[in-house]
């Protein structure tokens, strides 16, 4: 295949892969713990990050990260005061880095590398960036994995759960602190405006069709790389957006599974 | 002999803000008692609910659980606990009555451990002593609600707690599901020991099923036996004009 002759495009397919099976882990509990939004806050705030690490001259992505990082905590201290109110935290929040990176960017010097986290640029990744993407999408998968149990059960019920003994604080702690860290690499390369679109639509296409919280997590995964392996095909032969073409593929199937599912039924209907 | 208590309360008193909810209550509820807990809306039964989790603490006066003053009490796996929104909880959530079911074996599986079978043929069982056996592979959005309530219970029941807590077990489940509920709670209490402690507006299940009621009243309790719990029933249904809907409380 002649995609693949191009390194840069081998090392969008790694990079590619390895979000797309991390980002609807860290989607699904968000989706369940109804803050769907949270993954547009942080990757606005990411920019402030983004503009912050352009004037200090520092890598972007660290500066992203560590805003991310403060955002969510900041959201989760909210949450805790105003437990009614969920929503509220995240607006604010996303209030706060919006207006942050508005400031900032106006000090950044060179403006195409800043526009180029807002829609990514994974055909553009760099040595040092897919180290960086490879050590957080297996420490990203580490800890889900050991905390799988425990992040289903403070999403389902989280009074429950701390009744069960779950350290619920502790994991919502470290929750927050992989949800910003995985925003924050993202932004660089699917960008900070996709990203939430990635948390948010492959857990909801696999909602749609999976009959327990596994097949939801897994179903999730298998959508997201589904999507971005077809994503990166269509942008490399007509010569799209990677991000954008990799979000539309996912909400077009989105949409089409409830009719998918309705002629299936119908199919079954005729057939028995 | 005298039972062991495993709640204690003395002399307590709460207030939100300025509002008094009730003042210098004490009760005791013995080992394997069931013990209902009555009063009007806003008497505050969720409250005194909500303390014996220690998730209120007392304006003043000591809450104990099994001796232990609730504030210092990390003995969650003792106590089972089943919440006034249970059959709400999770209706759209993608998980089936297995899997709620067995989260609640937590303290037994350990922190950042796998679930094994054993701890799923438990959940199973738990499920199959509500009578949920045949549910386990559903999800609560496509169960009823007292069936959901059901897989609440054996949620709460799962880990072999002392002490069952209930706020309002049987809200928006019909009387037929109402009164299986309560028949399962009592068939618990004895076959096992449990203690139960029941919050509900229900005072005919209560009068049917519960040891005694402690009734909150003006910010005051009073204790109620089985009899009397009948009296203030019968009482309730005198003094109904023809027509007239009992209040439940």
């Amino acid at each position: 295949m002649a995609i693949l002759t191009h390194g840069f495009m081998r090392r969008a397919f790694l990079v590619g892969i390895l979000l797309a099976v991390i980002i609807p882990c860290i989607g699904v509990v968000v989706v369940l713990k109804r803050l769907s939004m949270i993954g547009d806050t942080l990757s606005h705030s990411s920019l402030a990050g983004v503009a912050a690490g352009l004037i200090l001259g520092i890598n972007p992505i660290i500066g992203a990260g560590a805003v991310c990082i403060v955002s969510a905590l900041g959201i989760e201290a909210i949450r805790k005061r105003m437990p009614g109110f969920s929503e509220i935290s995240i607006a604010i929040m996303m209030s706060a880095g919006v207006g942050l990176a508005g400031v900032l960017s106006g000090f950044v010097k060179s403006a195409a590398n800043f526009n180029s986290f807002l829609f990514g640029s994974i055909v553009a990744i760099s040595g040092f960036e897919l180290k960086l993407v490879i050590g957080v999408s297996c420490a990203v998968l580490l800890v889900f994995t050991l905390l799988y149990k425990e992040l289903f059960y403070v999403a389902f019920d989280e009074r429950a759960a701390r009744l069960a003994g779950v350290p619920v604080r502790a994991v919502n702690f470290v929750f927050t602190i992989l949800t910003a860290v995985t925003v924050a690499v993202a932004a660089r390369t699917v960008g900070a405006l996709i990203v939430s679109s990635m948390m948010v639509v492959p857990v909801a296409c696999a909602m749609q069709l999976g009959k327990n919280y596994r097949q939801t997590v897994i179903g999730a995964v298998l959508f997201a790389v589904a999507f971005t392996v077809a994503g990166l095909f269509i942008a490399y032969y007509a010569r799209l957006k990677p991000g954008g073409a990799i979000v539309l593929l996912g909400v077009l199937c989105l949409i089409s599974i409830p009719a998918a599912k309705r002629a299936y039924a119908s199919l079954r209907k005729h057939a028995g | 002999m005298p039972m062991p208590e495993v709640i204690s309360a003395d002399n307590v008193s709460f207030q939100y803000g300025d509002e008094l909810v009730f003042s210098k209550i004490s009760f005791a509820v013995g080992s394997g008692e069931f013990a209902a807990v009555i009063g009007a809306n806003g008497a505050g039964k969720s409250t005194l609910l909500r303390m014996l989790l220690g998730e209120l603490a007392p304006s003043s006066g000591a809450v104990r659980l099994f001796g232990r003053d609730v504030r210092d009490f990390r003995q969650w796996s003792r106590l089972g606990y089943l919440a006034q929104d249970g059959a709400a909880v999770g209706v759209n959530f993608p998980a089936t009555a297995e899997e709620i079911v067995t989260a609640n074996l937590f303290c037994e599986i350990g922190l950042m451990r796998f679930t094994k079978k054993r701890h799923r043929d438990k959940a199973l069982r738990a499920l199959e002593r509500v009578g949920m056996g045949g549910y386990s592979n559903r999800t609560l959005g496509g169960m009823s609600g007292g069936q959901r309530q059901r897989v609440m219970l054996a949620r709460a029941l799962v880990g072999e707690p002392e002490l069952l807590l209930l706020d309002e077990p049987t809200s928006g489940v019909d009387e037929g599901a109402s009164d299986s509920i309560f028949a399962l709670l009592s068939e618990l209490g004895s076959e096992r020991g449990l203690t139960v402690v029941a919050v509900t507006h229900d005072v005919a299940m209560a009068s049917r099923y519960a040891s005694r009621a402690l009734c909150l009243e003006y910010g005051s309790l009073v204790e109620l036996g089985r009899e009397q719990l009948a009296e203030e029933l019968t009482h309730r249904h005198r003094h109904a004009r023809p027509g007239e809907i009992i209040p439940e409380d």
